[in-house]
């Protein structure tokens, strides 16, 4: 067992008990019950006979546990768990940002929690009034009219959109067959791409950092469907040319999708309608402060152009002239991307924030969120070059290839060392076209002493590359467990617990 | 309310230290063309206790599960949620996490994702689950993909009795074209067993059915497990999760491809979101699987620990290769979904089961024995079951509102062209008092 340099382990590892690594299957006893189920009121079934010999032979091995230790269970494995109300987590391009309570309390609101989507509309008036209003704000922060609430997550909401766009070149009679993406592009991007049927060229990127213009001029012609562009992209950078950009894409009858990722560096302050997109997703769970739940969920509503409104998915919420709501569903839609009429829970966290902050704290939250990136980029970049090095939005890329050439302290060591000094890494080896990268995104909820306390970690950990690269490498020291077998994993794909001597 | 913990001073020397006057600068790069020169048109913000009103009043103009007596479903189910459920996921070192990325400090996350895909191998019988989907609608059509990607093969048969919402999103999924869809005729509320075996061919990547139906009813999965495997094709099952503690697991009838709504495990109905997609399959297909997985390992310690692993299918990785472009999953909800099972229990969960079944027998019976309602379909049915009502469903479903009571969802809504089919959803919160004055509304009417 090692432990962090300068520590002395104070009770016995032998009797320390570890919060992770017991399963819940593990705890109780046979007879321990935590929930029990009151006895049938009515008169009792032969479940073989009623289910037409389809009951169950043998009853799925669940836990046998008493609330008490489930209580404890999950508070030992939240304690091995690092989130936002634990410290500093500038993951790039995740809009880390803090996660207001009140979210919380509202969207478990009876009226909302307790609604079912097939509930006559009149008696759900309130929740549609939510959506309407949740709709008309994110219009009016996108720029573009049109607004389904629909899809469950950013890639869901590129998928909407693509399919969105598809369906109007179908409209058209003129299907195409390519869709372009840049090289600093998500993963998701040319993922969305080819599950809508498209092919995916991609576009490099200048050494500025934005849209090669040459090249895009070069890749676009009338099989192009669509580009898909992050603006600001994924380096943090505002592409300076984004009005010649969408002009040329338009021109061969394109069109132009971005991906809202970074929404949080530009809200009040330019709109991708008014950039020339004609089709963009949110994502909920960054911009808008609902939490990112471990993974999910999270909601990724699409705007898009007027003319493209038809084509959305269902249901939308429409407000009549005598102030009642109602669901409907564009004429010519794609067709639903979920049951249901989206992540209400999601939709309503993300309304409760909008209307807490206001217009006006949307457009500061972006303000503070671009001068603390920086701010922290300025106290950064003698230590860990920028690169591309000019005025960054809400988040800046720095590269680890000159710690690396001189050290052999790769980026993965310092993200995991970071870890010892109780801050979550920057996204890192993202986007591929930085070498060793780190993507930083301090988000506007961060202190000026988070920020001055990271970066002095940040250059202290440089110099400890200098100092014993082999401190780093053998990084994290001080969390619940140290760095993971991950080939090990996969060798022994072990993705289930099975009850003793059950055969996987 | 404002979240901006820098304060005046500060952004002043940190505007001195970037070396420029103001914030504005910072957004020279933004072309003239493309600036926002305007306020945005969204009213100012709310204190704490504004807003909590004003969602308050928006909340109390929706009638509820707590204020009126419902039998809907359709796959979202107004369950008991126990108080330990909420108890976790409220814990924000759970519901403020990233994705399990680095997993030394992720390790409550991986693990509880690793003891949910356990409980529902358990549950379904198969190998392999992975962290969730979006919905089961998703995880339907994804199953339909990954069918696909299997068999190498570009068509799938799918039937008719499959909740028309997961249908319309297959339909959505594969508008490219990438997949023909045949769609199967529905025969006394059951798929049509000789029109699934005449539409099956060498192109037939799965069969895609659900049981529980849209009706309610329950399929012969023996007899269409068979027909699926003798074309060669993958057998598709869409469940109820919550009747899985009573009923046979669909990995008995072979099911390649398990999915389901996991809403009814400890989430909120929520106007029918968030819930979760449970997804599940044969470990030899695991490469072929959308999604997040988790997996157990050791640490260089040895000290025993948890990661995503097989992340090469997934779109961070293989970009326009990847198995699915989906990355946000339902996480959270899955959690919720693993404490509520570890909290029921096996005989908590067959105890749910039964209970629901029994009273929707008891409920079904009284029904029809009250002459209003007559029986849909001769088929089996679990825990809600279609009836034909003589009259005008949407008199009676607004008389019997007026007397608090939602009374099952008129499959109008979906097209249904025999007028007169309502399903009704019986939960184990429904008690006998709640059920006899249902009865005696009914009987009034």
């Amino acid at each position: 067992m090692s432990t962090a340099p300068g520590k002395t382990p104070v009770v016995s590892p032998v009797l320390a008990e570890p919060l992770t690594g017991t399963l819940i299957f593990e705890r109780g006893a046979a007879e321990s019950r935590c929930v029990e189920v009151p006895a049938l009121d009515v008169p009792g079934v032969s479940l073989d006979e009623v289910l037409g010999g389809r009951a169950r032979i043998a009853p799925p091995v669940l836990p046998h546990v008493t609330e008490v230790e489930l209580a404890r269970h999950y508070e030992h494995l939240a304690s091995a768990n690092f989130g936002l109300d634990t410290g500093f987590y500038p993951l790039g391009s995740c809009t880390m940002k803090y996660n207001p309570k009140i979210d919380e309390q509202t969207c478990r609101l009876p009226g909302f929690a307790r609604i079912h989507p097939y509930q006559p509309e009149e008696t759900v008036q309130g929740a549609l009034e939510l959506m309407w209003g949740l709709q008309e704000s994110l219009a009016e922060i996108a720029g573009l009219p049109a607004v389904t609430l629909q899809p469950a997550a950013g890639a869901h909401g590129e998928l909407t959109g693509l399919l969105t766009i598809r369906a109007y070149h179908t409209a058209q009679g003129d299907p195409r067959v390519r869709v372009l993406v840049p090289d600093s592009a998500h993963g998701t991007n040319p993922a969305t791409v080819a599950m809508c049927g498209y092919e995916v060229v991609q576009v490099p990127s200048d050494d500025r950092g934005g849209v090669d213009l040459e090249a895009l001029y070069g890749l676009l012609d009338t099989d192009v469907a669509a580009l898909m562009l992050t603006n600001p992209n994924t380096l943090g950078l505002f592409d300076e040319n984004i009005l010649e950009i969408t002009e040329a894409v338009h021109s061969v009858g394109a069109l132009a999708y971005c991906d809202g990722a970074n929404m949080n560096a530009i809200m009040g302050k330019s709109r991708p309608g008014d950039m020339g997109f004609d089709a963009l997703h949110f994502n909920l769970h960054k911009t808008f402060a609902t939490p990112h739940g471990g993974g999910g969920p999270g909601a990724g509503p699409v705007a898009v152009t007027a003319e493209l409104g038809q084509y959305l998915p269902g249901p939308i919420v429409d407000r009549h002239d005598d102030g009642v709501f109602t669901l409907v569903t564009p004429g010519r839609s794609i067709g639903r991307v979920r049951s249901y009429v989206g992540n209400f829970g999601v939709l309503v966290r993300a309304y409760t924030y909008i209307r807490a902050v206001g217009g006006n704290g949307l457009k500061d939250a972006s303000e503070q969120a671009v001068l603390s990136a920086n701010y922290l980029k300025s106290l950064l970049e003698d230590v860990w070059p920028v690169a591309y090095d000019r005025a960054c939005m809400h988040e800046f890329v720095m590269s680890g290839g000159a710690l690396r050439k001189a050290t052999g302290v790769r980026t993965l060591d310092v993200a995991k060392r970071l870890l010892d000094y109780g801050i979550h890494p920057p996204t890192v080896y993202f986007p591929l076209i930085v070498d060793e990268a780190l993507m930083v995104e301090p988000t506007e909820t961060e202190s000026k002493g988070t920020l001055d306390r990271f970066a002095s970690v940040l250059c202290r950990i440089a110099e400890e590359a200098h100092e014993d690269a082999g401190l780093l490498h053998g990084a994290p020291y001080d969390t619940p467990v140290r760095r993971l077998d991950e080939a090990a994993a996969v060798k022994g794909a072990d993705v289930a617990w099975r009850p003793d001597g059950a055969e996987a | 309310m404002r979240f901006i913990p820098v304060s005046c001073d500060e952004q002043v020397e940190m505007l001195e230290r970037v070396g420029v006057e103001s914030v504005e600068e910072l957004f020279d790069g933004i072309p003239e063309g493309a600036r926002f020169a305007r306020r945005l048109g969204i009213a100012d913000g709310l204190t704490e206790i504004e807003l909590s009103a004003h969602l308050e009043s928006l909340a109390a103009r929706n009638s509820h599960g707590g204020s009126v007596v419902s039998f809907l479903g359709a796959g979202i189910y107004d369950h008991y949620v126990p108080a330990i459920v909420d108890a976790v996921v409220s814990k924000p070192a759970f519901f403020t996490a990233y994705t399990p990325y680095q997993p030394e400090v992720s390790q409550g996350t991986l693990q509880a994702v690793y003891e949910y895909q356990s409980m529902i191998c358990q549950l379904t019988g198969m190998e392999v689950s992975n962290a969730s989907m979006y919905d089961g609608a998703t995880a339907f059509a994804e199953a339909a993909l990954m069918a696909a990607r299997v068999t190498k093969r570009d068509r799938v048969v799918v039937s008719g009795a499959v909740h028309p919402e997961w249908r319309e999103v297959l339909a959505t999924y594969v508008e490219s074209g990438t997949i023909d869809i045949v769609e199967v005729p529905v025969v006394a509320g059951v798929t049509d067993t000789a029109g699934v075996a005449g539409a099956m061919d060498s192109r037939t990547a799965a069969l895609l059915v659900t049981s529980p139906t849209l009706y309610g009813t329950l399929e012969d999965l023996t007899a269409l497990g068979a027909i699926a495997h003798d074309a060669g094709a993958l057998f598709v099952v869409g469940t109820n999760p919550m009747l899985l503690g009573v009923m046979e697991p669909p990995a008995s009838y072979g099911a390649d491809i398990v999915v389901g709504e996991g809403q009814p495990f400890g989430n909120a109905v929520s106007f029918g979101g968030p819930g979760l997609g449970i997804f599940a399959c044969h470990k030899a297909h695991i490469r072929q699987m959308p999604g997040r997985v988790a997996g157990r390992t050791t640490d260089v310690d040895g000290r025993p620990g948890f990661v995503l692993t097989f992340s090469t299918r997934e779109q961070h990785i293989r970009r326009q290769r990847a198995t699915s472009n989906i990355c946000s999953n339902h996480a959270l909800n899955a959690l919720a979904a693993g404490v509520y099972l570890a909290a029921v229990g096996t005989e908590g969960l067959a105890g749910i089961g039964e209970a629901c079944i029994a009273k929707a027998h008891y409920l079904e019976a009284a029904l029809v024995g009250s002459g209003r309602f007559e029986r849909a379909f001769d088929a089996p049915f679990a825990s809600e079951f279609t009836l034909c009502f003589a009259g005008d469903v949407a008199v009676m479903q607004k008389r019997l509102l007026d007397r608090g009571f939602l009374a099952g969802l008129d499959l109008s809504r979906f097209g249904d062209t025999d007028a007169g089919r309502v399903l009704f959803a019986v939960t184990e919160r429904h008690t006998r008092e709640v059920l006899d004055s249902f009865i005696e509304e009914v009987s009034a009417l």
